[in-house]
Protein backbone atom coordinates (compact mmCIF):
# COMPACT_ATOMS: atom_id res chain seq x y z
CA UNK A 1 0.00 0.00 0.00
CA UNK A 2 0.95 3.71 -0.87
CA UNK A 3 2.11 6.27 1.91
CA UNK A 4 -0.43 8.84 2.80
CA UNK A 5 1.36 10.57 5.76
CA UNK A 6 5.23 10.99 6.13
CA UNK A 7 6.33 12.54 9.24
CA UNK A 8 9.83 13.10 8.98
CA UNK A 9 12.51 13.73 11.69
CA UNK A 10 9.84 16.21 13.26
CA UNK A 11 10.97 18.53 16.08
CA UNK A 12 8.73 20.98 18.18
CA UNK A 13 10.12 23.17 20.58
CA UNK A 14 7.61 25.87 22.00
CA UNK A 15 8.88 29.09 23.03
CA UNK A 16 9.12 28.27 26.27
CA UNK A 17 12.22 25.66 25.36
CA UNK A 18 10.26 23.00 25.88
CA UNK A 19 10.87 19.88 23.65
CA UNK A 20 7.20 18.32 22.72
CA UNK A 21 8.26 16.38 19.66
CA UNK A 22 11.94 15.53 19.47
CA UNK A 23 12.70 13.75 16.07
CA UNK A 24 9.50 11.72 15.22
CA UNK A 25 9.76 9.75 11.79
CA UNK A 26 6.10 7.80 11.17
CA UNK A 27 5.29 6.48 7.53
CA UNK A 28 1.58 5.84 7.69
CA UNK A 29 0.12 3.37 4.92
CA UNK A 30 -3.56 4.35 3.07
CA UNK A 31 -6.49 2.95 4.57
CA UNK A 32 -4.88 1.85 7.73
CA UNK A 33 -5.98 2.35 11.62
CA UNK A 34 -3.04 3.81 13.88
CA UNK A 35 -3.41 4.21 17.51
CA UNK A 36 -0.86 6.35 18.85
CA UNK A 37 -0.19 5.48 22.83
CA UNK A 38 1.14 7.26 25.30
CA UNK A 39 1.03 8.87 28.56
CA UNK A 40 -0.34 12.59 29.06
CA UNK A 41 2.07 15.04 27.96
CA UNK A 42 3.92 12.70 25.24
CA UNK A 43 3.52 14.96 22.98
CA UNK A 44 0.47 13.26 20.63
CA UNK A 45 -1.78 15.75 20.49
CA UNK A 46 1.48 17.93 19.58
CA UNK A 47 2.33 15.90 17.02
CA UNK A 48 -1.42 15.87 15.26
CA UNK A 49 -1.34 19.53 15.30
CA UNK A 50 2.03 20.31 13.90
CA UNK A 51 0.34 17.78 11.02
CA UNK A 52 -2.90 19.95 10.84
CA UNK A 53 -1.13 23.18 10.56
CA UNK A 54 -2.08 24.24 14.02
CA UNK A 55 1.24 24.41 15.46
CA UNK A 56 4.32 24.99 13.44
CA UNK A 57 7.01 23.02 13.42
CA UNK A 58 10.88 23.77 14.53
CA UNK A 59 11.91 21.31 12.23
CA UNK A 60 11.76 18.06 9.72
CA UNK A 61 9.23 17.46 7.15
CA UNK A 62 5.53 16.38 6.38
CA UNK A 63 4.04 15.03 3.50
CA UNK A 64 0.35 14.01 2.98
CA UNK A 65 -0.28 12.28 -0.20
CA UNK A 66 2.86 13.96 -1.25
CA UNK A 67 2.33 17.25 -0.86
CA UNK A 68 4.61 19.27 2.06
CA UNK A 69 2.11 20.52 4.71
CA UNK A 70 4.23 23.90 4.69
CA UNK A 71 4.96 24.16 0.96
CA UNK A 72 1.50 22.73 -0.19
CA UNK A 73 -0.47 23.71 2.71
CA UNK A 74 -3.61 23.61 0.65
CA UNK A 75 -3.70 20.48 -1.09
CA UNK A 76 -2.41 18.59 1.75
CA UNK A 77 -4.96 20.49 4.61
CA UNK A 78 -7.43 19.24 2.29
CA UNK A 79 -7.05 15.56 2.81
CA UNK A 80 -7.25 15.92 6.41
CA UNK A 81 -10.12 15.91 8.69
CA UNK A 82 -9.07 16.40 12.57
CA UNK A 83 -11.30 15.90 15.25
CA UNK A 84 -9.99 17.57 18.57
CA UNK A 85 -9.98 15.78 21.99
CA UNK A 86 -11.49 19.10 23.56
CA UNK A 87 -15.61 19.77 22.09
CA UNK A 88 -15.05 22.79 20.65
CA UNK A 89 -18.16 24.35 18.98
CA UNK A 90 -20.30 27.25 18.11
CA UNK A 91 -22.57 26.85 20.96
CA UNK A 92 -25.39 28.65 19.06
CA UNK A 93 -25.28 27.85 15.78
CA UNK A 94 -27.50 24.80 14.28
CA UNK A 95 -25.76 21.18 13.63
CA UNK A 96 -26.61 21.35 10.17
CA UNK A 97 -25.12 24.89 9.64
CA UNK A 98 -21.41 23.99 11.51
CA UNK A 99 -21.71 20.75 9.00
CA UNK A 100 -22.06 22.98 6.29
CA UNK A 101 -19.41 25.77 7.04
CA UNK A 102 -16.64 23.24 7.70
CA UNK A 103 -17.54 21.95 4.42
CA UNK A 104 -17.04 25.16 3.28
CA UNK A 105 -14.03 26.03 5.21
CA UNK A 106 -12.13 22.80 3.21
CA UNK A 107 -12.73 24.95 -0.68
CA UNK A 108 -15.79 22.29 -0.74
CA UNK A 109 -18.95 23.54 -1.97
CA UNK A 110 -22.24 23.42 -1.08
CA UNK A 111 -23.41 19.71 -1.31
CA UNK A 112 -26.81 18.81 0.64
CA UNK A 113 -26.56 15.05 -0.14
CA UNK A 114 -22.97 15.21 1.08
CA UNK A 115 -24.13 16.58 4.01
CA UNK A 116 -27.10 14.61 4.72
CA UNK A 117 -24.61 11.46 4.25
CA UNK A 118 -22.68 12.52 7.37
CA UNK A 119 -25.49 13.35 9.51
CA UNK A 120 -27.15 10.19 8.98
CA UNK A 121 -24.07 8.04 9.29
CA UNK A 122 -23.53 9.94 12.83
CA UNK A 123 -26.96 9.22 13.84
CA UNK A 124 -27.50 13.12 13.71
CA UNK A 125 -29.94 13.65 11.18
CA UNK A 126 -32.51 14.24 13.32
CA UNK A 127 -30.98 16.55 15.33
CA UNK A 128 -29.76 18.90 12.35
CA UNK A 129 -32.06 21.76 13.16
CA UNK A 130 -31.08 21.79 17.03
CA UNK A 131 -28.70 23.94 18.37
CA UNK A 132 -25.44 22.53 19.49
CA UNK A 133 -25.98 23.75 23.19
CA UNK A 134 -28.87 21.75 23.39
CA UNK A 135 -26.93 18.51 22.15
CA UNK A 136 -25.31 15.89 25.06
CA UNK A 137 -21.51 15.63 25.15
CA UNK A 138 -21.72 12.09 23.13
CA UNK A 139 -23.88 13.88 20.37
CA UNK A 140 -21.09 16.69 20.45
CA UNK A 141 -18.48 14.66 20.05
CA UNK A 142 -20.44 13.25 17.00
CA UNK A 143 -20.95 17.01 15.37
CA UNK A 144 -17.01 17.24 15.77
CA UNK A 145 -16.63 14.08 14.14
CA UNK A 146 -19.23 15.35 11.05
CA UNK A 147 -17.10 18.33 10.72
CA UNK A 148 -13.90 16.82 10.54
CA UNK A 149 -15.73 14.76 7.55
CA UNK A 150 -17.86 17.16 5.98
CA UNK A 151 -15.44 17.86 2.91
CA UNK A 152 -14.42 14.41 2.74
CA UNK A 153 -10.86 13.74 3.87
CA UNK A 154 -8.83 10.80 3.33
CA UNK A 155 -6.86 11.04 6.61
CA UNK A 156 -8.66 11.46 9.54
CA UNK A 157 -7.12 12.58 12.60
CA UNK A 158 -9.06 11.18 16.08
CA UNK A 159 -7.30 13.11 19.05
CA UNK A 160 -8.89 10.80 22.07
CA UNK A 161 -12.24 10.36 20.35
CA UNK A 162 -13.38 8.40 23.20
CA UNK A 163 -12.24 10.36 26.54
CA UNK A 164 -14.83 11.03 28.93
CA UNK A 165 -17.79 8.62 26.67
CA UNK A 166 -19.80 5.96 28.23
CA UNK A 167 -19.12 2.73 26.92
CA UNK A 168 -22.05 1.86 24.29
CA UNK A 169 -20.51 5.15 22.36
CA UNK A 170 -17.14 4.02 22.57
CA UNK A 171 -18.53 1.15 21.22
CA UNK A 172 -20.55 3.10 18.46
CA UNK A 173 -16.99 5.11 17.81
CA UNK A 174 -15.21 1.82 16.55
CA UNK A 175 -17.89 0.75 14.42
CA UNK A 176 -18.04 4.68 12.74
CA UNK A 177 -14.25 3.71 12.62
CA UNK A 178 -14.47 0.61 11.04
CA UNK A 179 -17.02 2.59 8.46
CA UNK A 180 -14.49 4.79 7.73
CA UNK A 181 -11.83 2.39 7.26
CA UNK A 182 -14.45 0.50 4.17
CA UNK A 183 -14.43 3.94 2.39
CA UNK A 184 -10.45 3.87 2.32
CA UNK A 185 -10.14 6.61 5.18
CA UNK A 186 -7.16 6.13 6.51
CA UNK A 187 -7.57 6.89 10.53
CA UNK A 188 -4.87 7.75 13.03
CA UNK A 189 -6.42 8.32 16.52
CA UNK A 190 -4.24 9.16 19.79
CA UNK A 191 -5.74 7.60 23.15
CA UNK A 192 -5.17 6.45 26.86
CA UNK A 193 -7.05 3.35 26.34
CA UNK A 194 -5.32 0.41 25.44
CA UNK A 195 -8.38 -1.70 24.59
CA UNK A 196 -9.75 0.80 21.93
CA UNK A 197 -6.12 -0.07 20.38
CA UNK A 198 -6.41 -3.50 20.51
CA UNK A 199 -10.51 -3.64 19.56
CA UNK A 200 -9.75 -1.22 16.35
CA UNK A 201 -6.28 -0.33 15.64
CA UNK A 202 -3.93 -2.42 12.98
CA UNK A 203 -0.62 -0.88 13.80
CA UNK A 204 0.32 0.72 17.29
CA UNK A 205 2.48 3.45 17.72
CA UNK A 206 4.03 4.11 21.03
CA UNK A 207 5.30 7.77 22.16
CA UNK A 208 6.63 9.10 25.40
CA UNK A 209 8.97 12.47 25.72
CA UNK A 210 8.19 13.22 22.15
CA UNK A 211 9.43 10.11 21.03
CA UNK A 212 8.34 7.17 18.81
CA UNK A 213 9.48 4.34 21.17
CA UNK A 214 7.65 1.84 19.02
CA UNK A 215 5.30 1.56 15.77
CA UNK A 216 4.40 -2.41 15.36
CA UNK A 217 1.56 -4.24 13.64
CA UNK A 218 -0.60 -4.92 16.67
CA UNK A 219 -1.03 -8.60 16.45
CA UNK A 220 2.77 -8.99 15.89
CA UNK A 221 3.46 -6.90 18.70
CA UNK A 222 1.35 -8.73 21.23
CA UNK A 223 2.73 -12.04 19.75
CA UNK A 224 6.41 -10.18 20.14
CA UNK A 225 6.31 -8.47 23.33
CA UNK A 226 3.49 -10.83 24.88
CA UNK A 227 4.44 -13.23 27.77
CA UNK A 228 2.25 -16.26 28.55
CA UNK A 229 1.42 -17.05 31.76
CA UNK A 230 0.20 -20.42 32.37
CA UNK A 231 -1.91 -21.47 35.79
CA UNK A 232 -1.80 -24.99 37.13
CA UNK A 233 -5.07 -25.45 39.34
CA UNK A 234 -4.24 -28.63 41.31
CA UNK A 235 -6.41 -30.60 43.48
CA UNK A 236 -4.24 -30.04 46.43
CA UNK A 237 -3.56 -27.17 48.74
CA UNK A 238 -0.02 -26.32 48.57
CA UNK A 239 1.67 -24.75 51.22
CA UNK A 240 5.01 -23.95 48.83
CA UNK A 241 6.31 -24.65 45.15
CA UNK A 242 7.56 -27.94 45.73
CA UNK A 243 11.66 -28.40 45.43
CA UNK A 244 11.23 -30.44 42.45
CA UNK A 245 9.87 -27.74 40.68
CA UNK A 246 12.08 -25.13 41.85
CA UNK A 247 14.06 -24.66 38.77
CA UNK A 248 11.05 -22.96 36.76
CA UNK A 249 10.00 -19.84 38.74
CA UNK A 250 7.07 -20.59 39.64
CA UNK A 251 4.73 -18.17 41.48
CA UNK A 252 2.13 -20.24 44.31
CA UNK A 253 -1.05 -18.32 43.70
CA UNK A 254 -5.25 -19.20 44.45
CA UNK A 255 -4.60 -19.30 48.12
CA UNK A 256 -2.07 -22.31 47.22
CA UNK A 257 -4.45 -23.99 44.67
CA UNK A 258 -2.31 -22.89 41.39
CA UNK A 259 0.92 -22.55 40.38
CA UNK A 260 1.72 -19.97 37.88
CA UNK A 261 4.03 -20.39 35.23
CA UNK A 262 5.30 -17.31 33.01
CA UNK A 263 6.94 -18.27 29.48
CA UNK A 264 7.66 -16.89 26.25
CA UNK A 265 5.72 -17.55 23.24
CA UNK A 266 8.00 -16.86 20.83
CA UNK A 267 11.18 -19.14 22.87
CA UNK A 268 12.12 -22.53 21.14
CA UNK A 269 11.13 -24.15 23.77
CA UNK A 270 8.88 -23.04 26.00
CA UNK A 271 9.40 -25.88 28.72
CA UNK A 272 5.65 -26.28 28.93
CA UNK A 273 6.09 -30.06 27.95
CA UNK A 274 8.94 -30.72 30.51
CA UNK A 275 7.05 -28.61 34.07
CA UNK A 276 3.94 -30.75 33.41
CA UNK A 277 5.85 -33.60 33.16
CA UNK A 278 7.71 -33.11 35.96
CA UNK A 279 4.32 -31.89 37.54
CA UNK A 280 2.58 -35.02 37.47
CA UNK A 281 5.98 -36.97 38.58
CA UNK A 282 6.02 -35.38 41.68
CA UNK A 283 2.28 -36.64 42.14
CA UNK A 284 0.40 -33.49 42.14
CA UNK A 285 -3.16 -33.78 40.29
CA UNK A 286 -4.31 -31.19 38.20
CA UNK A 287 -7.69 -29.96 37.95
CA UNK A 288 -7.42 -27.37 34.91
CA UNK A 289 -4.71 -25.78 33.00
CA UNK A 290 -5.13 -22.31 31.54
CA UNK A 291 -2.85 -19.70 29.86
CA UNK A 292 -3.36 -16.54 29.67
CA UNK A 293 -2.04 -14.02 26.96
CA UNK A 294 -0.84 -10.23 28.67
CA UNK A 295 -2.23 -7.25 27.00
CA UNK A 296 -1.07 -4.15 24.82
CA UNK A 297 -1.81 -2.52 28.59
CA UNK A 298 1.39 -4.80 30.28
CA UNK A 299 3.50 -4.11 26.80
CA UNK A 300 2.46 -0.21 26.78
CA UNK A 301 3.61 -0.25 30.61
CA UNK A 302 6.69 -1.94 30.38
CA UNK A 303 7.84 -0.11 27.38
CA UNK A 304 7.12 3.24 28.50
CA UNK A 305 8.64 2.67 31.93
CA UNK A 306 11.86 1.03 30.59
CA UNK A 307 14.04 4.48 30.34
CA UNK A 308 13.28 4.91 33.76
CA UNK A 309 14.57 2.21 35.00
CA UNK A 310 17.54 2.18 33.18
CA UNK A 311 18.29 5.41 32.88
CA UNK B 1 -7.51 32.24 -3.91
CA UNK B 2 -10.51 29.99 -1.66
CA UNK B 3 -13.25 31.83 -2.39
CA UNK B 4 -15.50 29.04 -1.21
CA UNK B 5 -14.01 28.99 2.17
CA UNK B 6 -13.87 33.24 2.45
CA UNK B 7 -17.67 32.97 1.41
CA UNK B 8 -18.24 29.95 4.49
CA UNK B 9 -16.78 32.78 6.74
CA UNK B 10 -18.69 35.61 5.86
CA UNK B 11 -21.95 33.49 5.66
CA UNK B 12 -21.08 31.82 8.85
CA UNK B 13 -20.55 35.17 10.75
CA UNK B 14 -23.66 36.88 8.79
CA UNK B 15 -25.74 34.43 10.49
CA UNK B 16 -24.72 35.10 13.78
CA UNK B 17 -25.61 38.68 12.97
CA UNK B 18 -29.06 37.49 11.75
CA UNK B 19 -29.63 35.24 14.52
CA UNK B 20 -29.50 38.03 16.89
CA UNK B 21 -30.87 40.84 14.88
CA UNK B 22 -33.55 42.39 16.86
CA UNK B 23 -30.64 43.61 19.22
CA UNK B 24 -28.21 44.27 16.70
CA UNK B 25 -30.72 46.63 15.24
CA UNK B 26 -32.91 47.94 18.02
CA UNK B 27 -30.00 49.11 20.25
CA UNK B 28 -28.20 51.50 17.49
CA UNK B 29 -31.81 52.51 17.06
CA UNK B 30 -32.56 53.43 20.03
CA UNK B 31 -29.42 55.06 20.95
CA UNK B 32 -29.37 57.17 17.88
CA UNK B 33 -32.90 58.42 18.75
CA UNK B 34 -31.44 59.61 22.02
CA UNK B 35 -29.00 60.96 20.90
CA UNK B 36 -31.50 63.32 18.75
CA UNK B 37 -33.07 63.84 21.60
CA UNK B 38 -30.74 65.21 23.37
CA UNK B 39 -28.23 66.71 21.70
CA UNK B 40 -30.80 67.14 18.69
CA UNK B 41 -33.73 68.67 20.31
CA UNK B 42 -32.95 69.48 24.32
CA UNK B 43 -29.24 71.01 23.37
CA UNK B 44 -29.44 71.70 19.37
CA UNK B 45 -32.93 73.91 20.00
CA UNK B 46 -30.46 76.24 21.77
CA UNK B 47 -27.72 76.29 19.24
CA UNK B 48 -28.75 77.83 15.74
CA UNK B 49 -26.22 76.54 13.43
CA UNK B 50 -23.16 74.94 13.21
CA UNK B 51 -21.04 76.12 9.41
CA UNK B 52 -24.49 77.05 8.16
CA UNK B 53 -26.29 73.40 8.86
CA UNK B 54 -29.07 73.29 11.36
CA UNK B 55 -27.38 71.68 14.72
CA UNK B 56 -29.77 68.71 14.79
CA UNK B 57 -28.43 67.77 10.96
CA UNK B 58 -24.62 68.41 11.87
CA UNK B 59 -24.59 65.98 14.43
CA UNK B 60 -25.82 62.87 12.00
CA UNK B 61 -22.15 62.37 10.37
CA UNK B 62 -20.62 62.44 13.67
CA UNK B 63 -23.62 60.14 14.89
CA UNK B 64 -23.02 57.91 12.15
CA UNK B 65 -19.07 57.51 12.31
CA UNK B 66 -19.36 56.76 16.33
CA UNK B 67 -21.72 53.83 15.56
CA UNK B 68 -19.91 52.60 12.65
CA UNK B 69 -16.49 52.89 14.22
CA UNK B 70 -17.66 51.07 17.92
CA UNK B 71 -19.68 48.36 15.68
CA UNK B 72 -16.76 47.55 12.72
CA UNK B 73 -14.55 46.95 16.00
CA UNK B 74 -16.47 45.61 18.55
CA UNK B 75 -18.00 43.07 15.30
CA UNK B 76 -14.66 41.83 14.04
CA UNK B 77 -12.55 41.49 17.39
CA UNK B 78 -15.05 39.48 18.56
CA UNK B 79 -15.63 37.52 15.60
CA UNK B 80 -12.20 36.40 16.00
CA UNK B 81 -11.96 36.00 19.63
CA UNK B 82 -14.90 34.14 20.17
CA UNK B 83 -13.51 31.19 18.27
CA UNK B 84 -10.13 31.20 20.33
CA UNK B 85 -11.96 31.61 23.33
CA UNK B 86 -14.16 28.77 22.81
CA UNK B 87 -11.46 26.88 21.01
CA UNK B 88 -12.83 26.33 17.44
CA UNK B 89 -10.05 28.31 16.00
CA UNK B 90 -8.75 24.82 15.70
CA UNK B 91 -10.64 24.45 12.99
CA UNK B 92 -9.78 28.13 10.83
CA UNK B 93 -5.73 26.82 11.60
CA UNK B 94 -6.19 23.38 10.47
CA UNK B 95 -8.12 24.50 7.18
CA UNK B 96 -6.56 24.91 3.33
CA UNK B 97 -7.21 28.82 3.91
CA UNK B 98 -4.16 31.72 4.16
CA UNK B 99 -4.75 34.30 6.63
CA UNK B 100 -5.80 36.86 3.89
CA UNK B 101 -8.60 34.51 3.68
CA UNK B 102 -9.62 34.34 6.66
CA UNK B 103 -9.27 38.20 6.92
CA UNK B 104 -11.46 38.48 3.97
CA UNK B 105 -14.11 36.50 5.63
CA UNK B 106 -13.93 38.21 9.03
CA UNK B 107 -13.50 41.70 8.34
CA UNK B 108 -16.11 41.33 5.15
CA UNK B 109 -18.71 40.05 7.35
CA UNK B 110 -18.14 42.81 10.33
CA UNK B 111 -17.61 45.56 7.80
CA UNK B 112 -20.99 44.66 6.19
CA UNK B 113 -22.46 44.59 9.92
CA UNK B 114 -21.75 48.01 10.88
CA UNK B 115 -22.19 49.18 7.18
CA UNK B 116 -25.59 48.33 7.51
CA UNK B 117 -25.72 49.42 10.99
CA UNK B 118 -25.05 52.90 9.66
CA UNK B 119 -27.76 52.67 7.24
CA UNK B 120 -29.89 51.91 9.82
CA UNK B 121 -29.34 54.92 11.42
CA UNK B 122 -29.41 57.24 8.15
CA UNK B 123 -32.75 56.06 7.56
CA UNK B 124 -33.58 56.53 11.48
CA UNK B 125 -32.24 60.21 11.27
CA UNK B 126 -34.49 61.18 8.38
CA UNK B 127 -37.39 60.86 10.73
CA UNK B 128 -35.88 63.68 13.07
CA UNK B 129 -34.12 65.87 10.63
CA UNK B 130 -34.01 67.67 6.98
CA UNK B 131 -31.11 66.00 5.62
CA UNK B 132 -29.51 66.77 1.79
CA UNK B 133 -26.73 64.62 1.18
CA UNK B 134 -25.08 66.62 -1.21
CA UNK B 135 -22.11 63.98 -2.60
CA UNK B 136 -23.81 60.45 -1.61
CA UNK B 137 -21.63 58.65 -3.61
CA UNK B 138 -18.39 60.08 -1.64
CA UNK B 139 -20.82 59.37 1.70
CA UNK B 140 -21.27 55.73 0.79
CA UNK B 141 -17.23 55.55 -0.34
CA UNK B 142 -16.42 57.05 2.72
CA UNK B 143 -18.76 54.87 5.09
CA UNK B 144 -17.55 51.89 3.47
CA UNK B 145 -13.88 52.63 3.82
CA UNK B 146 -14.60 53.63 7.60
CA UNK B 147 -16.54 50.01 8.21
CA UNK B 148 -13.57 48.23 6.69
CA UNK B 149 -10.53 49.84 8.05
CA UNK B 150 -12.36 49.73 11.79
CA UNK B 151 -13.16 46.01 11.15
CA UNK B 152 -9.18 45.47 10.14
CA UNK B 153 -8.22 47.33 13.20
CA UNK B 154 -10.88 45.14 15.34
CA UNK B 155 -9.51 42.22 14.09
CA UNK B 156 -6.18 42.90 14.72
CA UNK B 157 -7.72 43.39 18.92
CA UNK B 158 -9.33 39.90 18.45
CA UNK B 159 -6.55 38.31 17.59
CA UNK B 160 -4.02 39.97 20.30
CA UNK B 161 -6.70 39.84 23.33
CA UNK B 162 -6.34 37.69 25.54
CA UNK B 163 -9.41 38.28 27.99
CA UNK B 164 -12.77 39.38 27.36
CA UNK B 165 -11.37 42.95 29.46
CA UNK B 166 -8.55 43.15 26.86
CA UNK B 167 -11.77 43.07 24.49
CA UNK B 168 -12.96 45.79 25.81
CA UNK B 169 -10.34 47.65 26.81
CA UNK B 170 -9.21 49.21 23.19
CA UNK B 171 -12.51 50.07 22.85
CA UNK B 172 -13.78 51.97 25.72
CA UNK B 173 -10.42 53.39 26.25
CA UNK B 174 -9.37 54.33 23.08
CA UNK B 175 -11.21 54.98 20.58
CA UNK B 176 -14.50 56.30 22.36
CA UNK B 177 -12.52 59.37 23.74
CA UNK B 178 -11.01 59.37 19.95
CA UNK B 179 -14.80 59.59 18.87
CA UNK B 180 -16.17 61.92 21.27
CA UNK B 181 -12.79 64.08 20.77
CA UNK B 182 -12.86 63.87 16.92
CA UNK B 183 -16.10 66.08 16.53
CA UNK B 184 -18.81 64.43 15.85
CA UNK B 185 -20.79 66.63 18.10
CA UNK B 186 -19.01 70.20 17.05
CA UNK B 187 -16.86 71.75 14.82
CA UNK B 188 -12.96 71.71 15.23
CA UNK B 189 -13.38 75.12 14.96
CA UNK B 190 -15.32 75.74 17.96
CA UNK B 191 -12.91 74.64 20.40
CA UNK B 192 -10.14 77.15 21.34
CA UNK B 193 -6.98 77.28 19.38
CA UNK B 194 -5.06 75.25 21.72
CA UNK B 195 -7.57 72.32 21.45
CA UNK B 196 -7.57 72.74 18.19
CA UNK B 197 -4.18 71.81 17.29
CA UNK B 198 -4.53 68.89 19.82
CA UNK B 199 -7.20 67.34 17.73
CA UNK B 200 -4.98 67.28 14.88
CA UNK B 201 -3.18 64.35 16.13
CA UNK B 202 -5.91 62.27 16.44
CA UNK B 203 -7.12 60.28 13.43
CA UNK B 204 -10.89 60.41 14.06
CA UNK B 205 -10.84 64.36 13.43
CA UNK B 206 -10.12 63.98 9.84
CA UNK B 207 -12.62 60.65 8.97
CA UNK B 208 -15.26 62.84 10.29
CA UNK B 209 -14.55 66.13 8.66
CA UNK B 210 -14.66 63.86 5.44
CA UNK B 211 -17.85 61.99 5.90
CA UNK B 212 -19.41 65.46 6.89
CA UNK B 213 -17.43 66.88 3.75
CA UNK B 214 -20.07 64.39 1.52
CA UNK B 215 -22.94 65.81 3.61
CA UNK B 216 -23.00 69.17 3.76
CA UNK B 217 -19.99 70.21 2.14
CA UNK B 218 -18.54 71.66 5.53
CA UNK B 219 -15.16 70.02 6.59
CA UNK B 220 -12.88 70.97 9.54
CA UNK B 221 -9.56 69.95 7.39
CA UNK B 222 -9.14 69.80 3.50
CA UNK B 223 -11.08 66.22 1.84
CA UNK B 224 -7.40 65.47 0.53
CA UNK B 225 -6.06 65.56 4.08
CA UNK B 226 -9.41 63.60 5.09
CA UNK B 227 -8.57 60.33 2.25
CA UNK B 228 -5.04 60.29 2.77
CA UNK B 229 -6.06 59.87 6.60
CA UNK B 230 -7.92 57.09 5.88
CA UNK B 231 -5.59 55.75 3.73
CA UNK B 232 -3.24 55.89 5.96
CA UNK B 233 -4.86 54.40 9.09
CA UNK B 234 -6.01 51.45 6.54
CA UNK B 235 -2.70 50.73 5.65
CA UNK B 236 -1.25 50.74 8.90
CA UNK B 237 -3.91 48.17 10.18
CA UNK B 238 -3.44 46.30 6.88
CA UNK B 239 0.55 46.07 7.47
CA UNK B 240 0.13 44.90 11.40
CA UNK B 241 -2.66 42.30 9.68
CA UNK B 242 0.68 41.29 7.09
CA UNK B 243 2.77 40.79 10.74
CA UNK B 244 0.20 38.66 12.55
CA UNK B 245 0.15 36.71 8.71
CA UNK B 246 3.89 36.50 8.54
CA UNK B 247 4.83 35.66 12.35
CA UNK B 248 1.96 33.93 13.06
CA UNK B 249 1.90 35.57 16.36
CA UNK B 250 -1.03 34.81 18.93
CA UNK B 251 -2.47 32.57 16.82
CA UNK B 252 -0.62 29.88 15.80
CA UNK B 253 2.73 28.94 17.81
Amino acid sequence: MATILSIQNLRKAYASGFEALKGVNLDIEEGEIIALLGPNGAGKTTLISTVCGITMPTSGTVTVAGFDILNNYRQARSLIGLVPQEIALEPFEKVINTVRFSRGLFGKGRKDSAVEDILKRLSLWDKRDNQIRELSGGMKRRVLIAKALAHEPRVLFLDEPTAGVDVELRKDMWGIVEQLRADGVTTILTTHYIEEAEAIADRVGVISKGEILLVEDKDTLMARMGKKQLDVQLTTQLDAVPDVLATYDLILGDGGWTLIYSYDVNAERTGITKLLTDVQASGLQLRDVVTRQSSLEDIFVSLVHQPEETG
Amino acid sequence: MNWTAIRAIYAFEMARFFRTIAQSLISPVLSTSLYFVVFGAAIGSRIDQVEGVSYGAFIVPGLIMLTVMTQGISNASFGIYFPKFIGTIYELLSAPVSFLEIVMGYVGAAATKAMFIGIIILITSFFFVDLDIQNPLAMIAFLLLTCVSFALFGFIIGIWASNFEQLQLVPLLVVTPLVFLGGSFYSISMLPPVWQAISMFNPVVYLISGFRWAFFGVEDVPIATSLFAIALFTSLCLGAVWWIFKTGWRIRQ
